[in-house]
């Protein structure tokens, strides 16, 4: 459908490439400007190669209609910035500069993001030589200074078992004036390698976009790959996604109370729940060999299947794990001391996330209702819903109280799936090829939030452009504005309340 | 306080008695292969066409597979006409030289041995490590981590992960090592006072795993720093690191 300033397009419905409008640049900030200030959001923009030059692409969610609108434009070499007039550009208008040389003109803080050359030679947006040497986080950090002022510099090694990432505090004694976040250290270039594909590695660096989130990301792929080839997914193979991936968001959510148990010194949940994480990826592993879920699904369905020995062991152990993990998390809700950390730190309003576009447990968590499975249902979704869990404080408690509601809701939903499986095919092997010269895409509610996988194909149908949007890109900033008026010694708690993925937002 | 006794009677005791006694593992997991290259037809190439990473070579008659590079997929052989090439339950497959992980299913396998006994003497029985994620996708990371929960309790061993590089024995690196923790890996290796050991955890530590050949990342830490053992994986399950690691100390032989 081609309306007037945008196409049409919902999650896992391909659009065709002539159905996007290409607009001037100037009316493409217009449009996406005024759209997401009237209550959308931008879900995902983004440049692809076109001709010789680059297109630019912005999917815009759409609160009322459940769908998106997709727009288009050409942006030459440089191009007027929409950062200035939506936050939620910010971002992705740094990675559109570093990958492909050009310049959102007046952007407020164009730095790089990843610390990579740009995807076309001869282009740079900061105007830098081939031979000139890229280091991560070696780049001008917003500064605070005056008496008393001083600056923590963090990373990317840490303390504990951590990812890399760089964090720059401006601290006024204790309190944090701002907190500037610098990543890119585990930048492993997957992007760029998706053009051309899909090849025999495609699903394997899907499930390590983000390794603790395999079944998230495959999903998405998987979906997206259905849609472009028109294959049908046979009920039986939903109804086992669902399950996996509910099954992550179990094992992550209960690992992250666990954490945030741990980071307020309560050690029983933290050490209850560092075994029942266990326990539940030790489900996953029944079905698939793997704790993370890895082989576990493919286009077309999944590749293994539950044998009919399975459900039964499966639910045997969720029950029992379930037992054990209630009683953990309400031990940390009943404990005043645990609860005094936790309430009203690293809060944020529901205005200021709806500005900045957060996503998952922590948009949810400032009483947004935003959730994939709920706005944007696919597969077995469609059929079979997942009520919305939110919590009104926006802060380390809220966001907590989320991940409780999720577990209870997400063991109710794998029990009875398991109780109620389907007869039918496991998979359906994709027969056709993608098609051509369109676009698709295909979003999954991840445990951490709204993972987003943008398709492009070429006229052959092989992917021209593949853009992957981890929650955590649209998270991060979240992180750091939760900080302004913290003590520094509540970032370790406010940044497990998030628990954003580096690899996820590094690529 | 009586919630927390009540909740602990009823959690119970959950530290596995490994190394002497291992849990049961899925019947689905993926360990050690079983590679019987004799059964191999000369002109087949199944599984080397199959491979996302290009682990399995045939030269000479006779089938290798790297587990170095290896993701355990499985791929190879769901699809293997012979059935020369099955995947066992064996998790223990850490060794210390790279090349003992080029298996071509003859002989026993090279299980990792102790340290020198100069150097476990110094050590005494305790191994402090620094982990390094170098561009991993925090599954590694994840599976490592898991070995200082109850279930695991590493530190019964003498082991423990350590947050200052100056306080290590050594490091556990995971991730291909891409070129932006090329030089953040570097300088925390050379905070770790002498003598030190390495270690590599997972595919991408070992040989770059599937994103070898991006220019985006190296090919593992044995580029950059002497590694003394090599745990393979994608990512490695955590009995699998805890076998290497005992090894190392000699707590296992």
């Amino acid at each position: 459908m081609n309306t007037e300033c945008g196409a049409q397009a919902f999650n896992c419905i391909p659009v065709r490439l002539s159905e996007i409008p290409v607009l001037s640049p100037d009316v493409f900030r217009e449009h996406v400007v005024r759209r997401v200030a009237e209550n959308g959001r931008l879900v995902s923009l983004f440049g692809s190669p076109c001709g010789g030059g680059v297109r630019l692409y912005a999917v815009l969610g759409t609160a009322d209609s459940g769908g998106f609108t997709v727009l288009a434009a050409d942006a030459g070499d440089r191009y007027p910035a929409l950062t200035p007039y939506c936050v939620q550009a910010s971002w992705f208008e740094r990675e559109i500069a570093e990958q492909w040389g050009i310049r959102p003109e007046e952007h407020p803080w164009l730095k790089p993001l990843r610390y990579h050359r740009a995807w076309r030679a001869g282009h740079d947006a900061w105007g830098r030589g081939p031979g000139e040497p890229i280091e991560p986080s070696v780049t001008a950090f917003y500064r605070v200074e005056g008496e008393e002022v001083h600056e923590v510099a963090v990373g990317p090694v840490h303390a504990g078992i951590i990812e890399p990432g760089h964090f720059r505090f401006q601290c006024h004694g204790e309190n944090v004036m701002h907190l500037e976040i610098s990543l890119g250290y585990q930048h492993r270039g997957i992007e760029r390698r998706l053009t051309g594909e899909p090849s025999a590695r495609t699903m394997h660096y899907m499930e390590a976009l983000a390794g603790d989130t395999s079944i998230g990301h495959g999903l998405a792929y998987c979906q997206a790959m259905e849609a472009l080839t028109r294959t049908p997914v046979s009920f039986r193979a939903e109804e086992i996604r669902g399950i996996a991936l509910e099954l992550e968001r179990l094992a992550n959510h209960a690992g992250d109370l666990g954490a945030l148990s741990g980071d307020v010194g309560y050690l029983p949940t933290a050490s209850f729940c560092g075994r029942l994480r266990g326990d539940l990826l030790n489900i996953t592993a029944l079905a698939c060999g793997s704790r993370f879920g890895r082989g576990w699904l493919r286009p077309g369905g999944v590749a293994f299947d539950l044998t009919p020995d399975l459900p039964g062991q499966m639910v045997d152990r969720l029950e029992r794990t379930s037992r054990d993990l209630t009683g953990a998390i309400e031990l940390l809700f009943s404990s005043p001391s645990v609860m005094a950390r936790f309430e009203e730190t690293g809060a944020l309003t529901p205005a200021l996330c709806q500005e900045l576009g957060l996503v998952g447990v922590a948009a949810r968590a400032c009483n947004v209702g935003r959730d994939v499975r709920f706005e944007h249902p696919a597969g077995i979704y469609r059929f079979v819903s997942i009520p919305l869990t939110t919590w009104p404080t926006g802060d380390v408690f809220a966001r907590a109280q989320v991940r409780r509601g999720e577990i209870r809701q997400s063991t109710h939903f794998i029990r009875q799936r398991l109780e109620e499986l389907s007869e039918g095919p496991a998979c359906t092997a994709p027969a056709r090829p993608p098609a051509a010269d369109s676009l698709v895409i295909s979003l999954v509610e991840g445990w951490r939030g709204e993972i987003c996988h943008t398709i492009i194909t070429g006229a052959d149908g092989q992917i021209a452009r593949y853009k992957v949007v981890d929650p955590s890109f649209h998270n991060w900033m979240g992180l750091a504005l939760a900080l302004r008026g913290q003590q520094i010694s509540d970032f370790p708690l406010c940044n497990k309340s998030f628990n954003l993925s580096y690899c996820g937002f590094d690529l | 306080m009586i919630g927390a006794l009540l909740a602990r009677l009823s959690q119970g005791y959950r530290t596995l008695k490994y190394p002497e006694e291992t849990p049961p593992l899925s019947g689905r997991y993926r360990g050690l292969p079983l590679l019987d290259g004799t059964r191999c037809p000369a002109e087949c190439a199944v599984c080397t066409g199959l491979c996302p990473v290009g682990a399995i070579t045939r030269r000479e008659d006779k089938t290798r597979l790297d587990l170095g590079t290896c993701l355990f997929c499985g791929q190879c052989a769901a699809a293997c006409p012979e059935h020369s090439l099955t995947f066992s339950q064996e998790h223990r497959m850490a060794v210390r030289q790279r090349d003992d992980l080029v298996f071509d299913g003859a002989g026993p396998f090279p299980h990792a041995t102790a340290l020198e006994p100069g150097l476990r003497r110094f050590l005494g029985r305790s191994l402090r490590l620094r982990e390094v994620s170098a561009g991993g996708c925090n599954a590694c990371e994840a599976d490592t981590n898991v070995l200082s929960t109850i279930s695991y309790d590493l530190a019964r061993f003498g082991i423990q992960f350590v947050a200052s590089p100056r306080h290590a024995d050594g490091l556990l690196v995971t991730g291909p090592v891409t070129r932006n923790m090329e030089s953040a890996l570097m300088k925390t290796y050379e905070a770790v006072p002498e003598p030190k050991v390495v270690i590599a955890v997972g595919a991408c530590a070992i040989s770059g795993g599937m994103f070898s050949g991006h220019d985006e990342v190296g090919r593992g830490v044995g580029e950059l720093l002497p590694v003394d053992l090599f745990v393979p994986g994608c990512p490695p399950h955590p009995l699998t690191i805890l076998d290497g690691l005992l090894r190392l100390i000699g707590r296992v032989r």
